[in-house]
């Protein structure tokens, strides 16, 4: 398969891990951003083949594990509502709210359906003018130009019966929360290859010069991966803190320019909570005020909808990178991805939930992750 | 700056969910807290796919499988032709021969006479190629809504070979895994002609009576070398290797390299966000065996049609007991995991 096969290639990815191991001289501290990137490292064990002298920590980027709570209770409140057709992508299904998730609300009686794009809910909508559509837009800068697309499109055809429950989060005021904080460790960041493919790289060249941070824009495949750390490396070892872009293939400097336009058409800016970690200001988005009518929250009304978040796992540490999922006593016996305490457990994608599925196997992996 | 924060966990499972028809976690968890509880007995505590037993001197396999697919045809096959191969397949992988079936069909009122027509010729055809007769039946029909069109239910009687018993209790370390054929072939079909998806590609499934294969196989090997066999359907190949795993308390290790995976099969899981190592298959088997007769039963198996990308494509190991895991292309080492439930399509 082409732009995959090449990027999977064993021979290539040993050839540039060997390269780090030339190139190191020193212990550094690099955090990939995405939970897709998480993945890869995880699945292919990319940490095992890199020297020891680098250790990879996992950034917050799991939209759906840093959905909030009350985001989540939102939900499962209106996808409960008779009349409406709550369509969500697959693997919000199960993140738990404070006492169900949308599959029991399913079980319930609730009309839950999966999509893979936004586009489709808006169809339903078109397909059942007697039913409420709600779309669960949740995601990243990723996500938010086709959630965005679905609103504006609604609202072109004039559909009166097709809403958006949105929970868009923002990479940068979340990176910039972490790095600013005293008890940050990361020395240089594999920033997300397809969040930067809509949003450009600019945003990630002001946080390179704040906090004289090596930057590389990485990919997804294991051999995007490895060289966004050699790159990295290379970065530290001579003293330079820049933007460099590994994933080409996808990532421009500008970015989408026409995803980046419907998405300041349709969204502005605003503070956010995140799940495991809490509110930072200006970090997600939500639908501008001509687009109310199109806005679920207001439409339901579920703005009293608070939720409490009990203090029982170190996800805030983990997602901040501090702690591994392995450094949790309730890792694999509390906190499973059958019964997850805490966000990087909820979504496949969540840290804990990566290493609970390909690393849970061995005591020395676990020494060697540490 | 930071609280630490995380939800309550949700403990309780009161209801059916969708995923306790996945043939994951949740699947094993209502046969161990409901069904085994109250049907107890030694046939059952196997857990294979197909019960073995006694009567009158002959030793027997029977089982029983329900179909309710959607969407009822599909590039490859039919609801029909499925609950024919589900049934011998479950048969012939406990080492009996197929010979006799029961048909039981649950239809919804106001479904087309001529899908039905449709359908039965199909089972009549598939149980024809594959040598069995479809000798009992039952018909039911619901009200508008109460139903999905069609329901079918399949069971199957057939003769165990002589000195042959498979159980997916007694692989040991160093026994072979041997894999029919490529992977994912029958979910994929069927998800990407599924209503909504609009996924194009030109997958089939892989539905097929795998009773002939089988016969190919114990030809070369005799009674003892195969230990076990399954076919890997809902849950995939995945969940059928850790079943295995744990019923035996061993670990099994796979080749990532080994493993057949059809490239339409592969960029569709690229897009969709699966692994298909969890996708169902219907027309595959795994089968354990004992090492030295390894590469004599896959020959066998590659001169059959139906098992002509057939390979061993791992090994039984006694590290890390009841799990799977997988040796990838990198040559590092990851776990293969049992699912909770279905597979979720991811968000990004």
């Amino acid at each position: 398969m082409k732009y995959i096969d090449e990027y999977r290639d064993a021979a290539v990815a040993k050839g540039i891990a060997q390269a780090v191991r030339a190139r190191v001289t020193r212990p550094w501290v690099l955090m990939e951003i995405c939970g897709g990137q998480t993945h890869t490292i995880m699945r292919y064990g990319l940490d095992e083949m890199l020297p020891p002298e680098i250790e990879l920590v996992h950034g917050p980027g799991c939209p759906v594990c840093v959905a909030p709570l009350e985001i989540i209770d939102k939900a499962l409140d209106i996808a409960a509502r008779p009349g409406v057709i709550f369509v969500s992508y697959g693997d919000m299904l199960r993140v738990p709210g404070s006492h169900s998730d949308l599959f029991r609300v399913k079980a319930a009686g609730g009309d839950v359906r999966v999509a893979y794009s936004p586009m489709d809910a808006v169809k339903l909508a078109r397909e059942n003018p007697s039913r409420q559509v709600v779309f669960f837009g949740i995601g990243f800068e990723t996500t938010a130009p086709a959630n965005a697309m679905s609103v504006w499109q609604a609202k072109r055809e004039g559909l009166k019966n097709f809403s958006l429950l949105a929970a868009h989060v923002l990479v940068p005021p979340a990176m910039r929360a972490l790095l600013a904080s005293p008890a940050n460790r990361v020395q240089g960041l594999i920033a997300p290859g397809h969040v930067c493919t809509v949003m450009g790289t600019r945003e990630y060249e002001d946080l390179s010069r704040d906090f004289h941070l090596p930057i590389v824009i990485g990919g997804f495949e294991p051999v995007d991966l490895l060289e966004a750390v050699r790159m990295l490396v290379a970065q530290l070892e001579e003293g330079r803190a820049e933007v460099e872009n590994q994933y080409v293939r996808s990532v421009s400097r500008e970015g989408n320019l026409g995803a980046k336009r419907i998405l300041v058409q349709v969204y502005e800016v605003s503070d956010r909570k995140w799940r495991g970690i809490g509110p930072i200001p200006m970090s997600g988005y939500k639908l501008r005020p001509e687009f109310a009518e199109y806005d679920a929250e207001l439409i339901y009304g579920t703005g009293e909808i608070t939720a409490h978040e009990p203090e029982e796992c170190i996800s805030a540490l983990v997602l901040q990178g501090l702690k591994k999922p392995l450094d949790c006593a309730a890792f694999g016996t509390l906190c499973t991805p059958e019964r997850p305490l805490g966000a990087p457990m909820v979504s496949s994608e969540g840290v804990c939930a990566a290493y609970y599925a390909y690393r849970r196997h061995n005591e020395a992996t676990k020494e060697a992750v540490r | 700056m930071i609280p630490l924060v995380c939800p309550a966990p949700i403990a309780t499972r009161d209801t059916i969910l969708l995923g306790h028809g996945s043939g994951g976690k949740l699947s094993a968890e209502l046969l161990r807290d409901v069904f085994l509880p109250a049907f107890t007995n030694p046939v059952l505590a196997k857990l294979e796919d197909q019960a073995s037993f006694e009567i009158g001197g002959a030793r027997l396999a029977f089982t029983t499988d329900s179909f309710v697919v959607k969407p009822l045809f599909f590039r490859g096959g039919d609801i029909g032709s499925l609950a024919v191969h589900g049934t011998i397949n479950d048969l012939a992988v406990g080492g009996a021969i197929p010979e006799f079936l029961s048909a039981a069909f649950i239809l919804e009122e106001g479904f087309p006479m001529a899908d039905l027509r449709r359908i039965a010729d199909s089972m009549a055809a598939a149980a024809a190629k594959a040598g069995v007769t479809i000798v009992t039946g039952d018909t039911k029909v619901v009200e508008r809504g109460s139903g999905d069109g069609v329901y079918i239910n399949t069971a199957g009687i057939g003769l165990l070979r002589e000195g042959v018993r498979l159980s997916a209790g007694i692989a040991q370390p160093g026994d072979a895994v041997i894999l029919s054929g490529s992977i994912g072939d029958h979910g994929i079909a069927i998800l990407s002609e599924r209503e909504g998806l609009e996924l194009e590609s030109d997958i089939a499934s892989d539905s097929a009576a795998l009773n002939t294969l089988v016969d190919a196989m114990f030809a070369t090997a005799g009674t003892n070398a195969i230990r076990a066999m399954r076919d890997p359907t809902r849950g995939g190949v995945a969940s059928t290797l850790n079943e295995i795993a744990e019923q035996s308390a061993v670990g099994i290790e796979i080749d990532e390299g080994a493993i057949v995976i059809h490239s339409a099969v592969r960029g569709a899981c690229e897009l969709l966000g699966l692994d298909p190592l969890y996708v169902a298959n219907e027309g595959k088997l795994v089968a354990i065996v004992a090492r030295e007769s390894a590469d004599a039963i896959v020959d066998a198996m590659r001169r059959h049609p139906l098992g002509a990308d057939a390979a061993v494509v791992g090994r039984v190991t006694g590290d890390h007991a009841g799990m799977v895991t997988m040796r990838t292309l990198f040559g590092t080492s990851r776990i293969v995991d049992m699912l909770a439930g279905d597979q979720l399509p991811r968000i990004c």
